[in-house]
């Protein structure tokens, strides 16, 4: 068990704050005076983390941040599996996301589907030198010939795209034309975009916007008939399987999921989404404007919920049930009851091994604090966390919902802050990515990754509780960590009386 | 329900009882608006034909499945073999963080690199400012001994000038004046991370050996008998950079490693964590210079490099990836005529073993049908070592090779009897290579962790010897050069060999006859 929960709420945010001027020394004035504004101690009963967000990391920090190329084509395009996502540019973007984000899918790759696959347009000298739209037409041309059971296409640009003023938008038109409506989406993802991912979402939210809703027919819109009960996940990028550990719940308590946004995804889906009873949102982060955007334009009501850990789950199967007759009502009362033996039987066994834990947390869109609760589940405390690319409403909602008292806010924190931070606070387990995993188990200090679930999930719903119950017990308590020192490094060194 | 708190049922698992079945099969039936099954498998088969591969060769402008990355990744690789080097990728953050993840994935430790994150207003006005801020940032932070300057695609299509920028920032004092910030341009439209090495480590070496951007004397060569040695872009650093030490230890060469990584990617687990460890000192770079000769592993990794040492008055020699007997014993030997030094009894036993375990084994290997693909260099020594195992490299596929790399290529299946039905296909990609596979089936496919999907569609053995290694452990720190490293490689290959004769006859009462206990 690590010094924080032996310590008062006081001692603990005197510490903190302590370690927080002490980070900042390390820094020229100029950037300690913009550090400083994303990092603090929460206090209970604030509406906010008290840190400035979205805004731009500074150059040279270590930042762990990625771009808006990452955000639209990495979350929100890339895993709608029926289309093929152009990585338009040089190859090196295409070649770092290509299948590392396990957005699982079913589907014969290659060819009714293309989720694992990296396609480009490779870019060389001459096309930055002469633009690249007539590639971009000949790729567009080459994909319809060599995959003619994509459903459409959509151009995720890299950097290069925007600075040399090439017109995608119109390449994007002319093709969709000469393929009879086909869906081809120019995205302006462009790496240097806004401060982060979040911009990224934002554009290829709006994308969806204006050139699939902008552009269903009546054919799309006969696919089914509607029932009342018909529902859309938004911002479940079915990582390890998540999303199916989520609509299967929502099925069972009597819901139809026509569309999943947009993990396991189709472009039908996108199409059918204006024609559910209820949008409901995992990460809010990046998938809010569209669901802002369908509540404006159709009239859908949305709700956020959180399927991480059964009490959040029982929580939100409720919320979820609010919106529709007794009989959902009934149902989702029902699922709550038919997992509570596995939940039970989930914390019997972890619990004990994992109570009084405590975790630091820095991950990106909704887990910073979706995932405390079910770390509280298992008797474990969230004493740090902090977003890539957060904004003031996700602080809002970590404050309001969260957080405890005294807990340390680390907004898009640098390398040093987090291993000064963790080096101090000594926590039982950080949850980060794959940048900051090899980090901090080299300082002797379990970890799992929180983007990628470190290869294992899904973690929402009953079913992915379990797995990640099982994961966190696996992580802190392996035996391994008791081996990073040498024994001898400890040991009393022999006398050279006892030599004789 | 599937899932229980005994055995809890990982995601290969769960999704495969009967309630996520049905529920996925009615995911299919009524939202995604699939393809008719039949048309699906009719679409699947046409693209195994040759009708197909037509029309995959004769793409232009689609690129699907590349084997090759941008050059700053090679650049950052590079950089991290300096003492107490901290890589800086001047342009968009984004590209940093997915240089840290690609290293990090492949070799399983940390990776330190930082961004001068240029956004849309250095876009318009350049990124000098963050330059600037960038060096000081870093510098203050990070504590390192140098910083490596490279770039992002985004900084070369505006245009930065890093020379100007590193000194104007030294001025502005981002750095003290004396403190050593190489740089090279490195755009992602130009070539690959084979390119950014080069790149990148002929802007260390002309950093030290021409005077520091014009801030002090360029050095004056004084021979001595040192030699010094570069690896190249390789996923097998850690491994074969210590070997390559061993063998120059037994012969009694003096020899300076420029940008040895092999520390870095190899930090030990013991409560610390090491930003920099290892790597070429400074010092030694600077003092590379006097070295009799550089030596190369990897031509197409060093091709500026190399030239650049041969203009300051040393020999130079660029090999190809060396695996196997004789590209072990030609390194060996031109170690030996470079310095003199006679090849030590250990070695030559050491190649006696690797002969012996060749003749061993090669029953099994003569006359198999191979498809590589990889970095043109890596490409090379492997079709090399296939061919003295009495194996055919069928298909040799090089997305970064280039119209010369093929014609050495060509040249090598000409040098050998069993490389007469060979062809390499520069330039190509996996989706190339998956057209091969159908059209013209090989026995087993070498490449990296992507070639898996070509054993899932073409049912291909995949033996995982490139880079990245992202689905295996480890395997980076086993050496794949010197003789021992020809061991790893072959029994890497016997390996799946022996796996896919037991896979295939091991159907009880029907084929397992041949379930040999003895292979």
């Amino acid at each position: 068990m690590s010094l924080a929960s032996t310590q008062s709420v006081a001692e603990i945010k005197a510490r903190n704050k302590e370690l927080i001027d002490e980070v900042l020394k390390v820094y020229p004035e100029k950037t300690a005076k913009r550090r400083a504004k994303h990092l603090n101690v929460h206090e209970a009963g604030k509406s906010d983390c008290g840190v400035k967000s979205n805004l731009k990391s500074i150059p040279g920090v270590m930042t762990i941040r990625g771009c808006a190329y990452a955000g639209s084509k990495g979350v929100v395009w890339g895993p709608i599996k029926d289309m093929i996502h152009i990585s338009h540019g040089p190859v090196g973007c295409g070649q770092y996301s290509w299948g590392s984000r396990r957005n699982y899918y079913v589907g014969t790759t290659g060819i009714d589907t293309f989720g694992t696959m990296q396609f480009t347009s490779d870019f060389q000298e001459k096309d930055i030198v002469f633009g690249g739209d007539k590639k971009l037409a000949k790729v567009i041309d080459e994909i319809q010939d060599l995959f003619p059971l994509n459903r459409g296409i959509s151009i995720q640009s890299e950097c290069p795209i925007g600075l040399i003023g090439d017109d995608i938008e119109a390449v994007s038109r002319v093709k969709s034309k000469e393929y009879d409506g086909k869906t081809i989406v120019p995205v302006r993802c462009e790496g240097f975009r806004g401060v982060s991912q979040s911009l990224g979402h934002h554009i290829a939210n709006d994308a969806i916007r204006d050139w699939v809703f902008d552009k269903i027919t009546s054919e799309t819109e006969r696919r089914f008939e509607p029932t009342p009960y018909d529902v859309a996940i938004i911002g479940d990028y079915n990582i390890g399987g998540d999303a199916w550990s989520s609509r299967i719940l929502l099925e069972e308590m009597g819901l139809r999921v026509i569309a999943q946004w947009s993990g396991d995804g189709s472009l039908a889906e996108l199409e059918a989404t204006p024609k559910a009873k209820l949008n409901i949102l995992h990460c809010y982060r990046s998938m809010n404007y569209i669901s802002r955007h369908m509540e404006e334009k159709f009239g859908i009501p949305w709700c956020e919920y959180n399927f991480f850990g059964p009490s959040k789950i029982a929580e939100s199967l409720r919320k979820i049930a609010s919106f529709f007759d007794d009989k959902i009502k009934e149902e989702a009362e029902r699922v709550i009851v038919k997992y509570q033996p596995l939940m039970d039987a989930v914390i019997a066994k972890y619990r004990p091994r994992l109570e009084g834990k405590s975790v630091m947390l820095f991950v990106g869109g909704l887990r910073p604090r979706h995932v405390i609760g079910a770390y509280e589940d298992l008797g474990m405390e969230v004493i740090g966390t902090g977003y890539e690319f957060g904004h003031n409403d996700d602080y809002q909602r970590t404050a309001q919902h969260y957080v405890k008292d005294g807990t340390l806010i680390y907004d898009d924190v640098t390398g040093y802050e987090f291993e000064r931070f963790v080096e101090k606070i000594q926590p039982d387990l950080v949850g980060s990515g794959i940048k900051e995993k090899y980090v901090f188990q080299k300082m002797g200090v379990p970890f799992r990754q929180m983007h990628s679930w470190d290869y294992s999930g899904p973690y929402h719903g009953y079913d992915g509780f379990a797995i990640f119950a099982r994961d966190m017990d696996m992580a802190i308590n392996s035996p391994i960590w008791k081996k990073t020192r040498a024994p001898w490094k400890d040991a009393p060194r022999p006398s050279l009386m006892a030599a004789e | 329900m599937t899932q229980n708190a005994e055995n809890v049922l990982d995601h290969f698992e769960l999704f495969r009882g009967p309630e996520y079945q049905q529920m996925l099969a009615n995911k299919r039936a009524l939202f995604e608006n699939a393809h008719d099954p039949a048309e699906v498998a009719r679409i699947r088969e046409w693209a195994k034909t040759p009708e197909y591969r037509e029309k995959n060769f004769a793409r232009e402008e689609l690129t699907i499945n590349p084997a090759k990355a941008c050059q700053p990744l090679g650049a950052v690789f590079a950089s991290v073999g300096f003492e107490g080097t901290l890589p800086f990728v001047h342009g968009s953050q984004g590209c940093v963080a997915y240089y840290r993840s690609h290293l990090s994935r492949h070799f399983k430790e940390p990776t330190s690199c930082v961004s001068s994150s240029m956004t849309e207003d250095a876009a318009v006005f350049g990124g000098l400012n963050n330059m600037i801020d960038g060096l000081a940032n870093s510098y203050n932070m990070y504590k390192p001994k140098m910083i490596s300057v490279s770039t992002t695609c985004m900084a070369e299509v505006i245009g930065d000038d890093l020379n100007a920028f590193i000194k104007t920032s030294k001025e502005k004092g981002s750095v003290p004046a004396k403190f050593d910030v190489p740089f090279a341009h490195t755009p992602a439209f130009v070539g690959s991370h084979v390119t950014g090495y080069d790149n990148a480590l002929k802007g260390i070496i002309e950093h030290f050996w021409d005077g520091k951007s014009g801030s002090e004397p360029k050095l004056e060569r004084e021979p001595n008998d040192r030699i010094n040695f570069i690896g190249g872009f390789d996923g097998y650093t850690v491994g074969n950079i210590r070997e390559i030490k061993r063998i120059f230890e037994l012969m009694g060469i003096r020899y300076t490693i420029l940008a040895d990584n092999s520390d870095v990617f190899d930090t030990p687990t013991d409560g610390e964590f090491r930003m920099y460890d290892g790597g070429t000192t400074l010092k030694d770079a600077a003092d590379a210079i006097h070295a009799k000769a550089t030596i190369s592993m990897q031509q197409y990794c060093t091709e500026k490099t190399l030239s650049f040492i041969e203009s300051h008055g040393q020999q130079v020699v660029a090999f190809n990836h060396p695996v196997g007997v004789s590209a072990t014993d030609d390194f060996l030997m031109t170690l030996s005529r470079i310095t003199g030094e006679a090849i030590p009894k250990l070695l030559e036993q050491e190649r006696g073993r690797l002969v012996d375990a060749m003749a061993d084994s090669s029953a099994h290997i003569h006359g198999k049908k191979f498809a590589i693909y990889g970095d043109p260099d890596l490409c090379y020594g492997l079709a090399t070592f296939l061919l003295e195992l009495g194996a055919e490299p069928t298909h040799v596929l090089s997305t970064n090779g280039n119209k010369a790399w093929e014609e050495k290529m060509q040249a090598l299946f000409a040098s050998s009897q069993f490389g007469k039905d060979c062809h390499a296909y520069p330039g190509k990609d996996l989706w190339h290579m998956r057209s091969l596979l159908f059209t013209e089936p090989v026995d087993f496919l070498i490449g990296n962790t992507y070639g898996k999907y070509l054993e899932r569609d073409t049912g291909t053995p995949l033996i995982r010897i490139g880079f990245p290694v992202f689905d295996r452990h480890h395997h980076h720190r086993y050496p794949v050069w010197g003789y021992q490293g020809g061991m790893n490689v072959l029994v890497k290959i016997l390996d799946k060999i022996f796996e896919e004769i037991d896979k295939n006859t091991n159907v009880v009462g029907k084929t397992d006859y041949s379930f040999d206990i003895i292979r």
